[in-house]
């Protein structure tokens, strides 16, 4: 019987994971972040600064409850401003995260084993942010079940032909199908947990949400195909969210909204910025945890890759934009392209060319894509560009439409920015909370990716 | 004819997936039926050897998603053309294309959902009282271990041929599940 000691599944050694490590290796490693290692200066200061940020969103949004959403920077011709921009690039972060975990799934790709835990919670927190632009942005927000089809007494409905509320049903569908998808996902891992935590608070509650998972055949068999499923029902999802928040623009009538070509570069420039929060997440968190032997250069680099291939399309989608706007001969189509670089916020408008086209080009160079450091710099660079380029779709096309005794300014308030790093810091925070009570990795499935690289 | 035994079971315990496969093929051969085996990770080559039927998990896939689509169009097609008409510069009330995003949405929305709860009911979950969490060492199951359950109320099962059978298939321990 001791024979079998030397038939135990050891890692040989592979771009995705390091060698020399077995279930249990893995399985203590990824858990002791959870049940055993104390949480670190980092992370404490990390956790001070997030929730100052959450307390200035409080704020923030309190006044706004008490006087309406004149406190922003929005007024006629501007007026969707902050919170549609930060709607949309919310939302596009969380692109990553659903394409991490179901496109490469259905793919067949070994490298998302270590990754997608951490990026599907990155989706959720980041679809939570993005919710609650359009809500504050209502004016009543308190109304905002008026959103939805229910039978109410004055015998209206929603205008089913409009993308914004497509936008209602794609957004909530991609928010809960998120969810169901990472807590499946989670309710192996909840098991082990349950089963190694001391506390016996902490027994509980891990074994409450485990379900009683205990690891049968059975279960597993259909959990598998389960979780295929949803995969492939996630993956449409990924496309289709961003395509109708592309949708909220290319049905309107101004000039650099009315195209054809926004769905596509909308998805485009999301899992752009997604990648990017990817690679500003999982910086931190394997130097924070010692997790480079799980998430290792090899992921870093992959994810670089996307970035790179993402950046190019955004960058065909500008120059698609330019030149179909010349193109057109149609005089307000061909201003806005003059007035983008040359107008009043061109400063937006180069920063986001410099942002979203020239600093990705840097990741054609193996060295930059393997490097930690410049691969963090680039990702907050990507991420600033992708929000200048919504204030550019946004404000530009708002502020010179077609009649100048319409044409205005936009200038955002304190507010518009406290609103705006107040889900930065809720974000951050909510991160930092999952980091210390789930595991970031999926333990299951780094197990299963033993099994495989040491047959 | 052990309907009455005071335990669950005999479990045994592997180090690795290879043997639990094999012993899962072995005890299935050697003509148990009531078996299971418990592993940390999914192991497709054990359906084969426990002849796992197939499941039943994409037909709710199914239905829910043709239900949430029906349930999503139509539902647009009885606020748009019957219920709250309104006439935009002449163009069909009935203007099917439009629907189709929100159909879809709600296509996948049901799917996902009737897909992962009956996932979990057609597994009994949640269960959070089970026998097997009596067995020694069973919180290495969703850990690093392997194991190969016989239940008591297998036609086939008498304890002590049964615990020499599992010893046959030279796992790290066998024993009894207590119910």
């Amino acid at each position: 019987m001791s024979a079998q000691s030397s038939e135990i599944a050891v890692s040989r050694g592979s771009p995705v994971l390091a060698a020399g490590h077995d279930y249990s290796t893995v399985t203590d490693k990824i858990a002791s972040v959870v049940l055993n290692q104390k949480s670190g200066l980092p992370w404490q200061f990390a956790f001070a600064i997030a929730l100052l940020l959450v307390m200035i969103l409080t704020t923030a949004v309190s006044y706004l409850f008490l006087r309406g959403v004149g406190i922003w920077g929005v007024d006629i011709p501007v007026a969707w401003g902050f919170a549609i921009i930060n709607f949309v690039w919310w939302i596009g972060i969380g692109h990553a995260g659903t394409f991490i975990s179901a496109m490469l799934y259905l793919m067949r790709q070994d490298w998302r084993t270590s990754i997608n835990r951490f990026a599907e919670a990155m989706t959720l927190f980041a679809v939570a942010c993005a919710g609650m632009f359009p809500l504050l942005h209502l004016g009543r927000p308190w109304e905002f079940f008026w959103l939805l089809p229910y039978p109410n007494t004055m015998w209206l409905w929603p205008q089913f032909r409009s993308p914004l509320v497509w936008d209602v049903f794609a957004v909530s569908t991609y928010g809960t199908i998120s969810l169901v998808f990472w807590y499946v996902g989670l309710i192996p891992d909840l098991a082990t947990l349950r089963d190694k935590a001391k506390p016996s608070i902490a027994r509980k509650l891990y074994g409450w949400f485990a379900l009683g998972w205990r690891g049968s055949a059975r279960h597993w068999q259909r959990y598998q195909i389960a979780y295929l499923l949803l995969a492939g029902l996630a993956a449409p999802l990924v496309v289709s969210v961003h395509s109708v928040v592309g949708m909220d623009f290319a049905a309107a009538q101004l000039p650099g909204w009315h195209s054809t070509i926004f769905p596509p570069y909308f998805v485009a420039g999301a899992i752009f910025s997604g990648f990017a929060m990817v690679l500003t997440l999982a910086i931190p968190l394997r130097w924070a945890y010692g997790l480079q032997d799980f998430i290792t250069i090899r992921h870093l680099e992959n994810c670089a890759k996307l970035m790179l291939v993402t950046g190019l399309v955004v960058a065909y989608g500008y120059a698609a934009e330019a030149f179909y706007g010349w193109l057109s001969g149609n005089e307000f189509d061909m201003y806005m392209n003059v007035n983008r670089g040359l107008g009043n916020y061109r400063v937006t408008y180069w920063v986001l060319i410099f942002c979203n086209v020239i600093s990705p080009q840097f990741l054609w160079f193996q060295f930059v894509r393997r490097s930690v450091f410049l691969l963090f710099i680039l990702s907050l660079i990507v991420q600033l560009g992708m929000w200048m380029e919504r204030f550019v779709i946004i404000v530009t096309s708002l502020q010179r439409d077609f009649l100048p005794s319409s044409w205005g300014m936009y200038y955002p308030t304190l507010w518009d920015y406290a609103t705006l790093f107040g889900t930065v810091g809720f974000f951050a925070l909510c991160f930092l909370i999952f980091v210390r009570i789930l595991p970031a990795i999926s333990i299951s499935e780094m197990r299963e990716l033993v099994h495989k690289e040491a047959a | 004819m052990n309907i009455h035994q005071p335990m669950y079971g005999l479990i045994a315990e592997f180090d690795s997936a290879e043997r639990v496969v094999e012993a899962a093929r072995k005890t299935r051969e050697a003509g148990y039926i009531r078996i299971d085996a418990l592993s940390p990770f999914a192991l497709p080559e054990l359906d084969e050897a426990l002849h796992l039927p197939k499941n039943r998990v994409p037909l709710i896939f199914l239905i829910g998603g043709i239900c949430g689509g029906l349930f999503g169009f139509f539902m647009q097609v009885y606020s748009c053309v019957y219920s709250y008409p309104i006439n935009v510069g002449g163009r069909p009330l009935y203007s099917w294309p439009t629907f189709i995003p929100i159909t879809f949405e709600l296509t996948i929305l049901s799917a996902g959902l009737c897909g992962a709860f009956g996932m979990l009911i057609l597994n009994g979950l949640p269960q959070h009282y089970h026998p097997l969490f009596n067995a020694p060492q069973f919180d290495l199951a969703s850990q690093n271990k392997f194991f190969l359950l016989i239940e008591s109320s297998d036609s086939k099962f008498q304890l002590d041929q049964t615990r020499e059978f599992l010893g046959s298939l030279e796992p790290v321990s066998v024993s009894e599940v207590p119910r």
